[in-house]
């Protein structure tokens, strides 16, 4: 079964098309990555696929498992299994990051004992993202993640910004949110992660790969041989290739 | 007549400078008659409930003190500790000549009408002194309290932290359940002698045709400290104040915080002043407040008169519905070089960025609302009453519904 298939979907913030139909379906247990230059609208991808207001749905369904959710609020999608880590999240004054792990989980999950799995104790106490580094950043929204234990795991850009040392903790955390330590067939969650870098392609195993431009998806094809394919050749040449 | 009482009756209908005038003939000044109550037998527990969440516990063991004024009536009052003073304020005045000798310095008799009807009319008040050297650690308990409709209350409150003691007084203003209407008049000076400690928390619970018309002076000597602690949480008609700090002596400190939320018809002017006028005094102020639908004026002004000082003031207010008015109006003032004082003041509305993060984590547009309340409405209280810190998270869910 599909756990996320997006139909003909186009999308506009402003009335500025960003996406324009564009099809995209991700299996139970398999983990895509998605490229494309700076702009070229994958984070809106994600946040149209949340359901952010600004990113206004013009044409096209989202189907979650198989259920229209092109119309639900965003945390009504977030209850029935999406979660995702943002690029660039905002700081929320006041609320301490104890807190925000505390409401992903609904309760379920101790704040200390998470944290502790993954050296991030000394930020309990702190306002969430603020003052936090980039790198901080990113293993902040992991384990909000971690605590929400989503189904269909959306991940934009979870490495940039993280050093080799916290690369690793990354990786452990990505891993976990995606069953790797499961056998292929087993696996129940999927997922759909930005990357530049590809590093992170390491710690897991992706399925499959494609590039977004021109609002669309192209190139589909074997995660590392499509990185080295526009480290070879670039993102025009991809775009043009229509594979 | 006395030269006060001269100079109270002539300002006896002068208009305050700041604040929605009052007709105060409007008011009622016939309050309830009801007996000393030692035991608390009087209340309903529908009036414990309401006094409760003004962070009255009506208990005695829990507090170093207690003073509990209904109308003009005083109906408890007792001092649970060796070393602390807690008179009703008229009773004071009779037999202590210190409290005669301090009233009115602080506050001028006739800064307004309110200040001056309190003189000629007074209903009574607190008297709160804590000898040299005496450390409270269980707040004084105070309440002032509205028992009977369009009833104006005017008191007068003298609280004394002799040097080195240490004291926090906890006064819950608020009205009987069924008191729509009416007006309090409070006067209050503090001294906070040398090396002395005073933490002063007001809650205000009113209703919303209560009008509330604070005069507070406070004077902090060498090495003393004085915070202070305002909770709005619940409508109201109108309040206006604008206490004054004076650090006097080396190295006084002060902390003034708020925490107000501003409901459909009620219109709040309220804020402060701290002047500096000792070396390396201290002072910081931090305003939070919240609209909903009402209007909040957040005044600040810091004058530092002397070298060494350090000033702060931080006012912040978040607008939560369409026709919510906030304005925050820091005034810094440096009579001298070698002050060191800054301010920061913003006024604006949830981001919606922030709330959809927190739907994302699967929080419904209200909760991720009233977290976002909550955390921007978080300055670091000590020692509130714990059914006060559930009243914040009530009034906090509260306003956050339906936006
Ligand atoms: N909230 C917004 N308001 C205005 N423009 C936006 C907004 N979000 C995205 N855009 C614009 O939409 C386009 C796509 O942006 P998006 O963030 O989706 O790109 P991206 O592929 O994630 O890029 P990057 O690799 O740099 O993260 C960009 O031109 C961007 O400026
Ligand atoms: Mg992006």
């Amino acid at each position: 079964m599909d756990m996320l298939t997006v139909e003909d979907l186009w999308v506009a913030i402003d009335d500025r098309e960003i996406l324009t139909g564009l099809n995209l379906r991700i299996p139970q247990g398999e983990t895509h990555i998605l490229f494309g230059k700076n702009g070229s609208g994958k984070s809106s991808l994600l946040m149209a696929v949340m359901g952010f207001a600004r990113y206004q749905v013009k044409q096209g369904r989202i189907l979650f498992r198989g259920e229209d959710i092109t119309h639900l609020p965003t945390y009504e999608r977030a209850r029935l299994g999406l979660g995702m880590s943002f690029q660039r999240p905002p700081t929320i004054r006041g609320v301490k990051t104890a807190d925000i792990l505390r409401a992903c989980s609904g309760g379920q999950v101790t704040p200390e004992v998470l944290a502790g799995l993954y050296n991030f104790t000394d930020f309990l106490d702190r306002e969430v993202n603020y003052g936090f580094s980039g790198g901080e950043i990113k293993r902040s929204e992991l384990l909000q993640l971690l605590a929400q234990n989503p189904s269909m795991v959306l991940l934009d850009e979870p490495e940039s910004g993280v050093d080799l040392e916290n690369l690793e903790v990354v990786g452990e955390i990505i891993g976990r949110l995606l069953q790797k330590e499961r056998r292929r067939q087993n696996r129940e969650k999927s997922g759909l992660i930005i990357t530049h870098t590809g590093f992170i392609m390491d710690y897991i195993n992706a399925d499959q790969a494609y590039i977004l431009g021109n609002g669309r998806l192209c190139c589909h094809g074997h995660p590392r041989e499509l990185l080295n394919d526009i480290k070879k050749f670039g993102y025009e040449e991809c775009a043009r290739c229509r594979r | 007549m006395s030269e006060i009482k001269e100079r109270a009756a002539q300002s006896r209908d002068k208009r305050a400078p700041l604040g929605p005038d009052l007709d105060l003939e409007g008011f009622s000044r016939q309050g309830g008659d009801w007996e000393y109550d030692p035991q608390f037998r009087e209340f309903s527990p529908e009036e414990r409930g309401r006094l409760l969440t003004a962070g009255i516990e009506l208990t005695d063991e829990d507090h170093a003190g207690t003073f509990f004024q209904a109308d003009a009536r005083v109906m408890h009052c007792q001092a649970n500790q060796a070393g602390l003073e807690v008179l009703p304020i008229g009773q004071a005045l009779e037999e202590q000549p210190l409290a005669r000798e301090l009233l009115w310095r602080l506050v001028p008799v006739d800064a307004d009408k309110y200040t001056a009807r309190a003189e000629l009319e007074l209903d009574n008040g607190y008297y709160i002194r804590a000898l040299p050297g005496v450390k409270a650690p269980r707040p004084v308990e105070s309440c002032l309290y509205l028992r009977t409709d369009r009833f104006a209350q005017h008191v007068h409150n003298l609280v004394v932290v002799e040097p080195g003691a240490s004291l926090h007084v906890i006064t819950g203003c608020t009205t009987h359940p069924g008191v729509r209407s009416g007006l309090h008049i409070g006067v209050s000076e503090f001294y906070v002698r040398a090396g002395a400690s005073l933490t002063f928390t007001m809650v205000h619970l009113w209703a919303e045709d209560i009008h509330v018309r604070p005069r507070t002076g406070v004077l902090v000597e060498e090495g003393g400290r004085f915070i202070s602690n305002y909770l709005m949480l619940r409508p109201v008609g109108t309040v206006q104040m604008y206490p004054t700090v004076t650090l006097a002596g080396e190295g006084a400190v002060t902390r003034l915080n708020s925490i107000i939320i501003a409901h459909p018809g009620s219109t709040l002017d309220v804020g402060g002043r701290v002047v500096l006028d000792a070396p390396r005094t201290r002072a910081e102020v931090i305003a939070r407040s919240v609209s909903t639908g009402g209007v909040c004026i957040n005044r600040g002004h810091l004058l530092g008169k002397a070298p060494g000082i350090k000033a702060h003031l931080e006012c912040r207010g978040l607008i939560l519905a369409e026709r919510g008015v906030l304005s925050a109006i820091p005034e810094l003032e440096g009579q001298l070089a070698g002050v060191d004082m800054s301010h920061e003041a913003a006024v604006g509305r949830i981001a919606q960025e922030e709330i959809e993060y927190l739907m994302a984590r699967g929080l419904d547009e209200e909760e991720a609302v009233s977290t976002i309340v909550r955390g921007f409405l978080r300055v670091k209280i000590e020692g509130l009453p714990p059914a006060l810190e559930e009243e914040m998270d009530q009034a906090i869910r509260e306003s956050s519904r339906g936006m």
